[in-house]
């Protein structure tokens, strides 16, 4: 199928991207790698008037950190959050997860503004946002805004942003030394949208954890923090009766739902499953942030 | 023996064959595909070219009360827009029965839906526009008033009439047959051992790279229309379009560019397709349509949704003494025209048993009406089916037996000197290798080690399993197939070689081209059979005005039957060249032959006059010739196989794998294929397809499924959803090959293309029941997701 016809205007600031959305509302849609967009487009799913392509905005993209703090522009693409030797040695989280969204191409091109904008329950940058309480940085035409990636995803494809904001960045506070994560996906194919995933922090002390964060992939209708699990683990040596608990805590923490192929209650053991292998893998590794030479 | 031995091109009288047959030439088209310089049917670009899109049925089963497009009129860009009765005035409906389907009943079907539409996906209104996007624009303008009817999608129902979907046919049965050699129920109550098992198999379809295009182009000055075709049969394609069309049979002609990929799916009557030709006539410009991946979900023939129930009698020692099947399958809302939607149930009852000697056999087959897309011949027709209900309760049987299913299989393959050998059903086999081919796998796979390893994983909570499918396959169909059933198909293929001035040598041939290679290996037995180098052969297929008359690609029939009309061919104009030559030498022509693009002296291989320069001679110096020599340079033979009605194959293919059992995941370890195709031409291309097409048996039996609801709506109609196979889940595959030519033919070729595909689901499935055996699961409905993995084994 072709699109239906639309107006398009490449933007060189955000103001500019601003002044088209404040004009137009949600007659106009933002388009930054396209790798979304594009098939919603051409399926006739969405059919907008204008489209405002953000993709050259200078200062949109790239990795800096800043303090304790690793800035990252939404433009950036998710290749480069896969390659980028700050990332790995600050958020190896994210470098464990990137090679698992879509296939290369797609990473070439698609950016994390896009994929937390778009809010995907089933991608794996809003729960990697989740999981490492980042705060996600908004321009609206009446300035700016930071809000937590914890409140940002309030339901289906819905989030914190209204249709006249832009999401410029994303602030992740630095992974400390002795944290370590684990990013684990269960996909039919590689590179297809996950049926759950989750993303594991936690800092192991003499046979305990500590500091536990662990977000969910594709288990709800938003990223999901499964707090109780969490706090099930917390402190805690993850013996059998543990890992037990902290199961059975994930049936309170996600609500996942059905779709074609598996079933909500499939969803639901697959999470445990999961939760299983990345404890024993966090023990057994994990990656952590490098120390600095 | 390899296939050297056997060629009759290297054989006596016939000593100098430059020894491409047998060889792994590279594609010499692979390179202009690679390269992007392929043509296909949406690159085409003529004046005044029209574009045609379809409103498609967005109701399973609907009267259509109104149709409103004078909108869609009055959109920018449009030409036209038409509904069924505008088209059937130009079109003449069909109807897709065959005679010796015994039975076989369809409703008249017209290229748009008339007064009803019967599927979710069946094309309604016609829109004509000056590009595809003003088309697009203005299909959403027209406006149908629906009045939905009763949705029929479960086969049970179907069977049962409730309702029945076309009320001047009384029932939904299209088509039932019944095989019963006798005394079934007595010989399966004194068997040692009765097992029993019902296999589901999903719909799926083939997603062909290319979707379904057509662009036809109507002259009216002279009445004439010519298509250029995305298809495998254009011979068939041609002599439809004239009838239906109402155009005389020599005003029209079918060219093939290049097409990507086909599968069994551009061998159909399409209602679009047709529609399209019409649309052409009418606004007597060209017009072209090219399916986009949405619609040809919903639009290209499914296959394959079959519930089976087999029981297998056997004796204590693991005789099996006979098979008893029952198979449902539905088949849509109309059998599809002119090859029918009966074949696949058809060759299902044919072939279930087949690799095994046994003498007892019963079947009962329905094909049902309802309202899901139509199904018809996909890659490997009925073999599927066939050999997983066979393949997964024989190795229940053997389970059952406790005797390993290597070994159960040893005592029941009929053996390699039993032939020829007649089935109790009626089916005849020429000459198979089961046992050889058998031997050959187990070698290749390194069966003992795999055991071995199978146990250590045990013992670490790692579930690994190994699964056989032996198979038996149709190829090289004569006019059994179709043509005593009254279809205008052609089983015979022609080619025409012509020897060029500068000794070049043009091929032209009736068989197709789709990607399988099929040119390359034409090329090479013309290399041979002729004496030249494969640079110097051109082949041209696909066009109906230019090469010999045939029916063109499906059935496994390219390489065995077209490569026999080439071999034939090219026999006949080496000795048309020895007779130019004998004369312009004034020798002896028994002291000569030809060979590396020269004639050469027999006896001491001396060159004595090239290709080349016999080709000047002939065609710019006659005058220099004998009186009353006419050379002959061109030459048409063609070929079709008359001892048998299909020359079986065989093959066998194993899987190993690996289950998680708290997934539900199955990871393809390794998987096997050996395969008897007879002669083999190019062993690059034969594995090339085995390997292919085990990937679309193995993406049958993990991934692909056509997901219907209870409204008759697909659920999966995009790539999102319906999971094909992907280069990163495969395993590697390694083919093997046991050569037993055909010797109906001299080139002694049978087929491969469909072979990979037949078996690929079975293996797999064995080998995940062989892996859960210890946990006493089985699963038996395809595809094998992870859920029903995890469901089988209680864990969810
Ligand atoms: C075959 C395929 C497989 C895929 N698999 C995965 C996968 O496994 N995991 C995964 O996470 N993703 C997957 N994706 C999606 C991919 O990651 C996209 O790149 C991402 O979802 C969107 O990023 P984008 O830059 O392409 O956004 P676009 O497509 O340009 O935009 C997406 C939406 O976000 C809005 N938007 C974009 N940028 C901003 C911004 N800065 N501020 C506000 N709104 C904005 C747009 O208006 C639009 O509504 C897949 C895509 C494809 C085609």
């Amino acid at each position: 199928m072709k699109p239906s016809a639309f107006d398009y205007v490449r933007v060189a600031s955000v103001e500019e991207a601003l002044a088209h959305l404040t004009e137009l509302g949600d007659r106009a849609r933002l388009i930054a790698g396209g790798q979304t967009l594009m098939a919603t487009l051409n399926m006739r799913l969405s059919a907008p008037e204008l489209l405002v392509d953000i993709s050259r905005i200078p200062g949109l993209s790239g990795i800096r950190l800043n303090g304790s703090t690793v800035t990252i522009g939404a433009l950036t693409t998710h290749r480069e959050i896969e390659r980028s030797p700050l990332v790995a040695q600050h958020l190896p989280l994210l470098a464990q997860a990137a090679p698992q969204i879509a296939h290369a191409a797609i990473r070439n091109s698609g950016t994390i503004g896009g994929s937390v904008a778009f809010a995907d329950p089933a991608a794996e940058w809003p729960a990697c946002c989740v999981a490492l309480d980042a705060t996600i940085v908004i321009q609206g035409p009446a300035g700016g805004r930071r809000v937590r990636a914890r409140t940002f995803f309030r339901n289906l494809y819905e989030t914190d942003l209204t249709p006249t904001d832009i999401l410029v960045a994303i602030e992740f506070p630095v992974t400390p030394l002795a944290r370590r994560s684990v990013f684990l996906e269960l996909s039919r194919r590689r590179g297809d949208y996950a049926i759950v995933g989750l993303a594991l922090l936690a800092r192991p002390a003499e046979g305990l954890l500590h500091e536990v964060a662990l977000a969910y992939v594709g288990a709800g209708p938003v990223p999901m923090l499964a707090r109780q699990a969490m706090a099930a683990l917390e402190g805690r040596a993850p013996a059998a009766s543990v890992m037990q608990a902290a199961r059975a805590a994930l049936a309170h923490d996600l609500q996942p739902g059905s779709d074609l192929y598996t079933s909500a209650a499939t969803r639901q053991h697959l999470a445990g499953v999961l939760l299983d292998r990345a404890v024993t893998q966090l023990l057994s590794g994990g990656a952590a942030p490098h120390a600095i030479a | 023996m390899t296939a050297r031995d056997e060629l009759p091109v290297q054989g006596e009288h016939q000593t100098l064959s430059r020894g491409h047959v047998g060889r792994a030439d590279p594609r010499p088209n692979a390179k202009r595909l690679l390269q992007g310089r392929g043509v296909y049917i949406d690159d085409l670009r003529l004046p005044r070219l029209a574009h045609v899109v379809f409103v498609r049925s967005p109701h399973a089963h609907a009267r259509i009360v109104s149709i409103d497009s004078s909108r869609a009129r009055r959109s920018p860009g449009i030409i036209a827009v038409f509904d069924g009765p505008a088209i059937a005035q130009v079109c003449k409906p069909w109807v897709g029965v065959l005679g010796h389907l015994k039975g076989i009943r369809s409703p008249t079907q017209y290229p748009l839906a008339m007064e009803r539409a019967c599927w979710q996906g069946e094309p309604v209104v016609a829109i004509v526009g000056e590009t595809r996007a003003e088309a697009e624009d203005a299909r959403d303008l027209v406006e149908i008033q629906w009045e939905p009817l009763p949705v029929l999608v479960d086969m049970e129902a179907a069977l049962a009439g409730l309702p029945v979907l076309h009320p001047e046919l009384g029932d939904n049965i299209c088509f039932e047959r019944t095989v019963d050699t006798g005394d079934i129920d007595a010989i399966f109550a004194a068997a040692d051992l009765v097992v029993e098992e019902t296999f589901h198999f999903g719909r799926h379809t083939g997603v062909c790279p290319e979707g379904r295009a057509i662009l036809a182009d109507y002259n009216p000055a002279e009445h004439s229309l010519t298509v250029h075709h995305a298809t495998q049969a254009p011979h068939m394609i041609h002599d439809i379009l004239a009838r239906h069309l109402d155009i005389p049979e020599a005003n029209v002609r079918v060219i093939c560019h290049d097409v990507g990929g086909a599968y069994g799916i551009k061998v159909h009557v399409y209602p679009d397709e047709m529609c399209t030709a019409a649309v052409s006539m009418l606004v007597r410009r060209p017009v072209k349509f090219q399916a986009d991946r949405m619609e040809s979900f919903v639009s290209d023939i499914h296959a394959r949704e079959h519930k089976a129930t087999v029981r297998l009698a056997a004796t204590r020692d693991g005789r099996i003494l006979g098979f008893d099947l029952r198979d449902l399958t539905a088949i849509g809302p109309y059998s599809v025209y002119p090859r029918t939607s009966g074949i696949e149930g058809n060759q299902v009852v044919n072939l279930t048993g087949g690799p095994y000697r046994h003498s007892h056999y019963r079947a009962r087959m329905h094909a049902v009406f309802t309202n899901k897309n139509v199904t018809c011949q996909y890659r490997a027709v009925g073999h599927p089916i066939a050999v997983a209900i066979t393949e997964g309760i024989v190795d229940l049987a053997a389970q059952r037996l406790s005797i390993d299913p290597v070994e159960f299989r040893r005592r029941n393959l009929i053996p390699d000197d039993a032939y020829p050998y007649a089935f109790p059903s009626g089916i005849r086999f020429e000459k198979l290798s089961h046992h050889q081919c058998l031997d050959k796998l187990l070698e290749l796979m390194d069966y003992e080690a795999l055991r071995a390893d199978q146990a250590r994983a045990r013992e670490r909570g790692c579930y690994r399993g190994i699964g056989l499918a032996a198979m038996i396959e149709v190829t090289n169909p004569s006019a059994a197939f179709y043509g005593v059933g009254g279809a205008r198909i052609s089983s015979q293929d022609g080619a025409t070689l012509r020897l060029e001035p500068t000794g070049a040598l043009t091929v032209l041939c009736s068989v197709t081209e789709q990607g399988q290679g099929t040119e390359t290996v034409f090329a090479q037995i013309a290399a041979d059979t002729v004496g030249v180098s494969m640079d110097k052969v051109r082949v041209i297929t696909g066009d109906t005005a230019t090469t010999p008359y045939g029916g063109g690609t499906w059935g496994s029939r390219g390489a065995g039957i077209g490569g026999e009309a080439v071999l034939q061919s090219g026999r006949a104009l080496r000795a048309n060249i020895l007779d130019a030559a004998a004369a312009i030498l004034a020798c002896d022509r028994a002291t000569l032959d030809v060979a590396d693009d020269a004639v050469i002296d027999r006896l001491t291989l001396r060159s004595l006059l090239t290709l080349a320069e016999l080709g000047r001679s002939c065609y710019y110096r006659p005058d220099t010739l004998p009186a009353g020599f006419q050379s002959e340079l061109m030459v048409t033979r063609h070929y079709v196989p008359r001892d048998y009605a299909f020359a079986f194959t065989n093959g066998i293919q194993a899987s190993w794998v690996e289950v998680d059992i708290d997934t539900g995941f199955v990871k393809l370890l390794g998987h096997w294929c050996v395969e008897d195709c007879g002669t083999v031409i190019n062993p690059l291309l034969v594995d090339e397809q085995l390997r292919g097409g085990v990937v679309q048996g193995l993406g049958a039996a993990l991934f692909e499924e056509c997901r219907y609801d209870q409204e008759g709506q697909m659920l999966n109609a995009q790539l999102g959803d319906y999971l094909v196979p992907m280069a990163g889940e495969m395993p590697d595959i390694v083919c093997g090959h046991v050569q037993t030519p055909t010797r109906t033919s001299e080139l002694g070729a049978k087929g491969a293309g469909e072979a990979g595909t037949a078996g690929a689901p079975a293996a797999v499935m064995n080998a995940i029941n062989d892996a859960l055996a210890p946990l006493a699961a089985r699963v038996t409905v395809q595809p094998f997701t992870p859920e029903r993995i995890l469901a089988a084994l209680g864990r969810v």
